[in-house]
C-alpha cells in the first residue's frame, strides 16, 4: 500500500500526523533555530555540507533513518552550522532513491549518505556517474573511489539484548521481529537468539519477520500473535514497523496484562516509544550510531579529506553500536556489561548469520 | 436519474478529470496555507524543478512509463465490469519472471533478450490475473478479493524467490546484463543519464493497440458490451467465463509486461519488497483519472510522473514537508476518485443553463 | 369552492432542446378535485410537460399559473413549495432504509440536531390512516411489494404538503390486483380535497378513473375532453392521430411442419424447486402459439430453457430438426432462434452503445461485420440504416446510444435485429409491455407478418388481450405446466381466465356453459 492511498483514506488524519512530523522532522525547514545557536553562528553559510536520502522507511521512523537525521541535525549544531547544512531526501518507493541521489547532487552537498542496504546499488549507480561527487552508503559496501560504507557490527548489539532479556522474560519465552529478511536483518536475529541462548538454552526464542520496513500495522498483528503465545519480551528490529510492536504492547499493559510485557527497540534509544499509564515498557534498545558514525566520517572528511573507497565498520569496541540501561534489572544490566566485556576482549564471537536449522 | 447525465462530447469529458486536478492542486494549497506554507512557492517547485532539468523530464516520463501500462491494465477489467485491485501483485510478478528470464540467458542477443524478458513478465503477469478471472468465472468467487490475496501471495513468493533461488540468500538479485538493458545511449544523453528508456515506446504502441483493441475488435466489443450490460450480453450469446478470463488475462498481461518494464528498465535487477510496488495502485488512480480512455490515461500517467518526481523538490526547496506534497496527490487522487461529485455539481450547472441532448430525443426515458 | 376553480394552467408552453420542439405551445388546466388524464404516445412530450411542472425543467416561454398566481418553477423545491408533487415511474426509495426513513429523506425533522424518528413516524402513520394507504413506517423498502413501495411515494409527497399530485405512468407495474386498490386511492385523494394529473397511455384505466383528458401528440396539445363522453377508440385515434386498429388483422393459420418440439421439459428455478414441470408442446412453421398465464408460473424459465440461458433438468427440446436441448444461447440462436427477450431494457440492449451496435449485437462476429476479429463498422453502419428505414426505429441517428431511444423505438430495434437474421423461431416474451398502442399495433403486425412468411411465432405474454389477438393457438400454464392448448377461434375470456387460476379444460367449459345458461335463463326470464 503506498503512502499516496493511505493518505487518501485518512486525509484528515494525515494532516494530524503532519502536524506531529512537523515538530519532528521539519523543524529545520520552518523555524528559524535560534533558540539552538546564537544568531551569528545561523547567519553564517555553512562551508560544508551534507545531505541524505531514506530508504522506504522514511525519515520519521523513529528508528535507522531518523537516527541517522538526528546525527547530522546534532553534527550541524556541533560545527556552529545552520539548518540549511543538512537536509534529507525521503523515498516513498525504491524507484525515487537514484533520482532523490540525483536532486541531492544537483543541490551540491559535500557528501551525500544513502541510509539503507536498499540504496546499494542507486548509491552505485549514481557514484559512477558524477565521480566528483563524495557518497557515503550505511549498511552494505559500495567499492568506489567515491563512496565511504559505513557498517556496524549490529549482531554484537544484539547479542546484548538477547542477555537482557534471557534475564529478565518470566514466561521463559520471547519474541523477534524482523523487517525484511536478508544479510542485515540476520546479524539482528543471529545476535538476539546466541545471547538468548548463551544465558539459558531452554528459553524460547519466536522469530518471525514482517516482511516490510514501514507497516505498523503488520508489527502490531505480529506482536500480538507472540504475546498471546506467551511471549513477554519482543525485540524487533524492523524499522517503523517497530512502532506497531510498541502500540501493541501499551495497549496490552493498559488493559491490565497478567504478565509484565516489555519491547526491546533498536537502533535509537526508543524509551519513549514505551511510555504507558504505569510506567515504561521498554526494557532496553540496542543502539546503532548510524548518526555518530555520520558524525565521525563527515567530520574527518572536513579536517582530512574523505576516505573514499573505504569500508568503516563499527562495533561495541569503537562505540559503534550498544545497549541502553532503558529498565533492565540491576542483575540482568550486570550480565550485560559482562557480556559486553567478555564482546570488546574478543572472549566471545557473535555470528553475523542464524545458524541454518 | 435525470440528473447524472452521460456526457458525450469530448470537451465535456475532459472538464471532469481537470476540474479534479484543479480541486485537488486547491485543497493541497489551502491545507499548506493552513500550516503555514506557502503553496506558490511549493508548486513552483514541484512543477518548474521538473521542467528545468531534461534529467527529471526523463526521469517523470519513465515513471510515466511503468504507470500507463498498469493504468491500462486496470482500465480493460474495469471496462468489462471487473475491478482488478491486483495489478500491483501481478506487475511484480512480471518484474522478478522478467529478470529471472533476463538473468538466466544473459547470452542470447539484445532484441531478442529483452523481447523475450517482456513477454515472458507479460504471461506470467497475464496468468497471475487469470488465476482471479477463473475463480470469478467458475466458482463466483469475487475477483477483488482474490487479486487482494493474490497481491500479498506474489509479494511473499517473489521475496522467497529473490532469497533463495535469485541470490543467495541476499536481498538483491545481480543486475542483469548488458544484453537485457532497456535503455538507449542516445536517450539517455537527450535526459542527462536518465533511466528513460525503450519502454516508453513500447507504452505509445501499447495505448494505440489497445485503443485498436477496444473499438476495432470483436474481442473489445465482447468485453464492452459485457461490462455495460452482462445480462443484455449473455442474451446475445457472448459468453460470460470467457469474457471474465479473457479481460483478467489481458489486464494481468498488462501489468506484467509494466512490471517487467519497471524491472528491467528502471532497477535492471530485484530486491525484497517492503511492500507492493507503487505502480499497481498508482496505476490504479490513473485509470480512474484517465475515465478509461486509453489516451486520456496515457497523459495521466505523465501527470502522476511531474506530479511525483516534482514532490520531491517541494521540502528542500519550499520547505514544504514530503507528507505534505503526498497530500496535495492524495487530494488529486480522492477528488477524481469523487469525480462523482464533480460530475454532479457541472450536471446542475449544466441543467440550469441548457439540458443535453439525452433529454430531447425521447420525451419519456 | 366552485368546481370550476382552477387549481394549475399551463398555457402556451414551448420547451426546446435545440432545434427539436418537445412541447410545442402546450395548453393544459387542472381543476381542482379532478383527476385529469394526460394521455400520448410514447416521446409525444408527456414527461417534458411534468418535468417543467415539477421544475426539473425551465420551459423556453409559456405561463404557469397555480391558484391563479402567475408562477416560476424554477426547482424542485419550488414545486414543492407550491404544493406540486410527483409519484415517479421509476421509485426514487432507498431499500435498506424503513419506509419512514425514506420519506422523512431530505426533510428530515431534528430535535436538537437529533432526527425525532418516533414523531416523525406518527405523523406518516396517520397520513397513511387518513388515506387509506396501509402502509406500515417501520417497514423496510426492501421487504414490501412493489404495490407498497408506490404508495410511500404517494405518502412521501403528501408528507411534504402536495395538494397536486402527478402520477406518472402508475400502473406499469403493478398486479391487476394493486391497480385496483391505486384506482380506489386515487378517489380517496380527491374526496379528501387533492387534485391528481394522471400520465398514461392506457385507455381503460383513464375511463376508469378520468373526469377529463388532455391528448398530447408530437409535442402539441390535440384537445381535452370529457372522458365520459368520449369512447376508447376515440380516445385512441385522438392519441395516435388516425384511425387505430384494436383486432389484429389476420388471415386464417396455415401451418406446416414443426420448428419448435419441447418434450417433457423440466427446469428449476434458482432455489432449486422445479418451475416448469415436464412440459411438451410443438410449434409449427406458419402459427403463433400464445402462452397465457398469471406471472411466475413458469413462464419466464420456460422461456430461459428454450434461449439456452438455463439449463433444463430433464426433457429435450428439438429447433427445426436439430437437438438443442442445453447448448449455448449462441449455439441455440445460430440453430434458426430470434428472441424478444421480457426485459428489453435490461436483456435486449446495451443501453450506453450506440444503437448500430445495438442492432449488431448477434450478428457483430459473423462476417461482414466482422473479418478475422476486426469489426467492419462500414458494414454495421449500413446495416443498422437499413434497419432503422425497414423498421421505422425513431432515432436522430444509428450513432446515438440506445438509452436515447424511447420505450417503443428501443423495443422496435430489438424486434428489427431479431427478426432481420430471419430466424425460423421468433421467441416474444411481453414485446408489448409498456407500449403505446401505436406501437403495440405495429409490433402485432409484424408478428402476424412474420407467421404468414412461414415462421414459427412463440408468444409469451400476461397480458390476456394481447394473448387471444395475435395467437393461433394459446398453451395456458399454471404452476409450471400446460394445463390446456386451445384454439384461439375456440375459446373465450372467461374460460382462459379459469384455465389460468388452474382449473381443468373440462371443468372451466362447464362452467363457462354454466354461466351462459344462467345469463340465458336470466335473459329469458325478463
Amino acid at each position: 500500500m503506498t503512502t499516496k492511498l493511505r493518505n487518501l483514506f485518512a486525509i484528515g488524519a494525515s494532516a494530524m500526523l503532519l502536524a506531529a512530523c512537523q515538530g519532528q522532522d521539519a523543524s529545520d525547514t520552518g523555524s528559524t533555530g535560534t533558540d539552538d545557536n546564537d544568531s551569528a553562528d545561523t547567519t553564517e553559510t555553512a562551508d560544508f555540507t551534507l545531505g541524505m536520502v531514506t530508504d522506504e522507511g522514511g525519515v520519521d521512523d523513529r528508528s535507522f533513518n531518523q537516527s541517522a537525521w538526528e546525527g547530522m541535525q546534532v553534527w550541524a549544531e556541533d560545527n556552529g552550522y545552520s539548518d540549511d547544512a543538512v537536509a534529507y531526501f525521503q523515498s516513498n518507493d525504491p524507484q525515487e532513491f537514484v533520482p532523490n541521489l540525483n536532486q541531492a547532487v544537483q543541490a551540491g552537498f559535500d557528501i551525500i549518505y544513502g541510509v539503507g542496504f536498499q540504496l546499494t546499488d542507486a548509491v552505485k549507480d549514481v557514484a559512477t556517474a558524477n565521480p566528483d561527487q563524495h557518497f557515503g552508503i550505511v549498511d552494505s559496501v559500495v567499492e568506489e573511489d567515491n563512496v565511504v560504507s559505513l557498517n556496524f557490527r549490529d549482531n554484537e548489539a544484539a547479542y546484548l539484548v538477547g542477555v537482557a532479556a534471557a534475564h529478565s522474560t518470566q514466561t521463559n519465552k520471547v519474541g523477534f521481529i524482523g523487517g525484511i529478511a536478508g544479510p542485515v536483518i540476520d546479524k539482528f536475529e543471529a545476535g538476539f537468539v546466541e545471547g538468548v541462548k548463551s544465558v539459558d538454552p531452554s528459553i524460547e526464542v519466536d522469530v518471525q519477520y514482517a516482511e516490510s520496513f514501514s507497516d505498523a500495522a503488520i508489527g502490531q498483528q505480529i506482536a500480538a500473535g507472540m504475546y498471546s503465545a506467551g511471549a513477554d519480551i519482543i525485540y524487533h528490529a524492523s524499522g517503523a514497523v517497530g512502532n506497531g510492536v510498541f502500540t501493541e504492547a501499551t495497549d496490552r499493559m493498559e488493559s491490565g496484562s497478567e504478565t509484565e510485557l516489555w519491547v526491546i527497540g533498536v537502533d535509537r534509544d526508543q524509551e519513549e516509544l514505551g511510555e504507558y499509564d504505569g510506567g515504561n515498557l521498554t526494557l532496553t534498545s540496542s543502539l546503532k550510531g548510524v548518526g555518530t558514525a555520520i558524525q565521525i566520517a563527515s567530520n574527518e572528511t572536513k579536517d582530512e579529506g574523505f576516505q573514499g573507497g573505504e569500508n568503516l565498520i563499527y562495533g561495541l569496541a569503537e562505540d559503534g553500536v550498544g545497549v541502553t540501561e532503558g529498565n533492565m534489572s540491576e542483575e540482568a544490566w550486570t550480565a550485560v556489561q559482562e557480556a559486553q566485556e567478555a564482546i570488546i576482549n574478543g572472549d566471545i564471537e557473535v555470528p553475523e548469520a542464524p545458524v541454518a536449522e | 436519474m435525470q440528473l447524472i447525465r452521460q456526457h458525450k462530447s469530448f470537451l465535456s469529458g475532459l472538464i471532469v478529470p481537470l476540474t479534479s486536478i484543479l480541486f485537488g492542486f486547491i485543497f493541497g494549497a489551502i491545507l499548506m496555507l493552513a500550516f503555514g506554507y506557502n503553496p506558490i512557492l511549493a508548486y513552483q517547485a514541484m512543477i518548474v524543478s521538473v521542467f528545468q532539468s531534461p534529467y527529471f523530464i526523463g526521469e517523470a516520463l519513465r515513471q510515466a512509463t511503468a504507470l500507463t501500462f498498469t493504468g491500462l491494465g486496470f482500465a480493460l477489467a474495469f471496462q468489462a465490469g471487473f475491478f482488478n485491485i491486483g495489478i500491483a501483485g501481478q506487475a511484480l510478478a512480471g518484474w522478478v519472471s522478467a529478470v529471472w528470464f533476463a538473468l538466466a540467458f544473459p547470452d542470447l542477443p539484445r532484441i531478442v533478450l529483452v523481447t523475450l524478458s517482456l513477454i515472458i513478465g507479460l504471461i506470467i503477469g497475464a496468468l497471475w490475473a487469470s488465476i482471479a478471472g477463473f475463480l470469478r468465472a467458475y466458482f463466483g468467487t469475487s475477483e477483488v478479493i482474490v487479486s487482494i490475496m493474490l497481491n500479498y501471495t506474489a509479494l511473499q513468493i517473489t521475496n522467497y524467490l529473490i532469497r533463495n533461488v535469485l541470490s543467495e540468500s541476499g536481498n538483491s538479485t545481480e543486475r542483469v546484463g548488458e544484453n537485457a538493458n532497456m535503455g538507449f545511449a542516445w536517450l539517455s544523453a537527450l535526459t542527462q543519464n536518465s533511466r528513460l528508456n525503450v519502454g516508453f515506446f513500447i507504452a505509445i504502441i501499447v495505448v494505440i493497440l489497445y485503443w485498436v483493441f477496444m473499438t476495432k475488435t470483436t474481442a473489445g466489443f465482447e468485453i464492452r458490451a459485457v461490462g455495460l450490460n452482462a445480462s443484455a450480453s449473455r442474451y446475445a450469446g457472448m459468453s460470460a467465463e470467457k469474457n471474465i478470463i479473457l479481460s483478467m488475462f489481458l489486464s494481468g498481461a498488462l501489468a506484467g509486461l509494466g512490471g517487467a518494464v519497471h524491472g528491467l528498465g528502471t532497477f535492471g535487477n530485484i530486491f525484497t519488497q517492503g511492500g507492493l510496488p507503487d505502480i499497481g495502485f498508482n496505476g490504479i488512480a490513473v485509470a480512474l483519472l484517465g475515465l478509461g480512455n486509453p489516451i486520456g490515461i496515457f497523459f495521466s500517467s505523465i501527470l502522476f510522473g511531474v506530479l511525483n518526481i516534482g514532490a520531491g523538490f517541494m521540502p528542500n526547496q519550499a520547505g514544504v514537508p514530503d507528507e505534505m506534497a503526498n497530500i496535495v496527490i492524495a487530494a488529486i487522487i480522492f477528488f477524481v476518485g469523487a469525480n462523482y461529485i464533480i460530475r454532479y455539481f457541472l450536471d446542475k450547472i449544466a441543467a440550469k443553463k441548457e439540458v443535453t441532448n439525452s433529454a430531447s430525443q425521447g420525451g419519456d426515458v | 369552492m366552485s368546481e370550476l376553480e382552477h387549481v394549475i394552467e399551463m398555457v402556451g408552453i414551448t420547451k426546446e432542446f435545440g432545434n427539436f420542439r418537445a412541447n410545442d405551445n402546450i395548453h393544459l388546466d387542472l381543476r381542482k378535485g379532478e383527476i385529469h388524464a394526460l394521455l400520448g404516445e410514447n416521446g409525444a412530450g408527456k414527461s417534458t410537460l411534468m418535468n417543467i411542472l415539477s421544475g426539473l425543467l425551465e420551459p423556453t416561454s409559456g405561463e404557469i399559473k397555480v391558484n391563479g398566481k402567475t408562477v416560476k418553477i424554477s426547482s424542485p423545491d419550488v414545486a414543492n413549495e407550491l404544493g406540486i408533487g410527483m409519484v415517479h415511474q421509476h421509485f426514487m426509495l432507498v431499500d435498506k432504509f424503513t419506509v419512514a426513513e425514506n420519506i422523512m429523506l431530505g426533510r428530515e425533522k431534528t430535535k436538537f440536531g437529533y432526527i425525532d424518528r418516533k414523531k416523525a413516524e406518527k405523523e406518516i402513520q396517520a397520513l397513511s390512516d387518513q388515506y387509506g394507504l396501509k402502509v406500515d413506517p417501520s417497514a423496510r423498502i426492501e421487504n414490501i411489494s412493489v404495490g407498497m413501495q408506490q404508495r410511500v411515494e404517494i405518502l412521501k409527497t403528501l408528507y411534504r404538503g402536495a395538494d397536486i399530485l402527478i402520477f406518472d405512468e402508475p400502473t406499469g407495474v403493478l398486479t391487476p390486483q394493486e391497480i385496483k386498490e391505486l384506482m380506489g386511492i386515487m378517489m380517496k385523494l380527491i374526496n379528501e380535497g387533492k387534485s391528481i394529473i394522471l400520465i398514461t397511455h392506457k385507455l381503460d384505466e383513464i375511463k376508469q378513473v378520468a373526469n377529463r383528458c388532455t391528448v398530447i401528440r408530437r409535442g402539441k396539445s390535440i384537445d381535452t375532453v370529457d372522458v365520459a363522453s368520449t369512447s376508447q377508440q376515440g380516445l385512441a385515434d385522438m392519441m395516435v392521430g388516425r384511425t387505430v386498429s384494436f383486432k389484429v388483422d389476420k388471415k386464417p393459420a396455415n401451418p406446416k411442419g414443426t420448428v419448435l418440439k419441447v418434450k417433457d421439459l423440466t427446469v428449476k428455478e434458482t432455489r432449486g424447486f422445479d418451475a416448469v414441470k415436464s412440459i411438451s408442446f410443438e410449434v409449427q412453421a406458419g402459427e403463433i402459439l400464445g402462452i397465457a398465464g398469471v406471472d411466475g408460473n413458469g413462464q419466464s424459465e420456460l422461456i430461459q430453457a428454450l434461449t439456452g440461458l438455463t439449463k433444463s433438468s430433464s426433457g429435450t427440446i428439438e429447433l427445426a430438426g436439430k437437438n438443442v436441448t442445453n447448448l449455448k444461447p449462441r449455439k441455440i440462436t445460430e440453430s434458426g432462434l430470434g428472441h424478444i427477450p421480457e426485459d428489453r431494457q435490461k436483456f435486449g440492449l446495451v443501453l450506453p452503445m450506440s444503437l448500430e451496435e445495438n442492432i449488431a449485437l448477434q450478428t457483430y462476429y459473423q462476417k461482414p461485420f466482422s473479418n478475422h476479429g476486426f469489426l467492419n463498422y462500414k458494414e454495421i453502419k449500413v446495416h443498422a440504416k437499413r434497419l432503422i428505414e425497414e423498421f421505422d426505429v425513431r432515432t436522430p441517428s444509428e450513432e446515438h446510444t440506445a438509452a436515447s431511444l424511447s420505450g417503443g423505438n428501443q423495443q422496435k430495434a430489438i424486434i428489427a435485429r431479431e427478426v432481420d437474421r430471419d430466424p425460423a423461431l421468433l421467441i416474444a416474451a411481453q414485446p408489448t409491455r409498456g407500449l403505446d398502442v401505436g406501437a403495440i399495433e405495429y409490433i402485432h403486425s409484424r408478428l402476424v407478418e412474420l407467421r404468414d412468411n412461414g415462421k414459427a411465432v412463440l408468444l409469451m405474454s400476461y397480458e390476456l388481450d394481447e394473448v387471444m389477438n395475435v395467437s393461433d393457438r394459446i398453451a395456458v400454464m399454471y404452476d409450471g405446466k400446460i394445463i390446456a392448448i386451445v384454439n384461439a377461434k375456440d375459446t373465450n375470456e372467461s374460460e382462459l381466465g379459469l384455465l389460468m387460476a388452474g382449473v381443468s379444460l373440462n371443468d372451466a367449459k362447464e362452467q363457462v356453459e354454466g354461466k351462459e345458461k344462467e345469463k340465458d335463463a336470466v335473459d329469458s326470464t325478463t
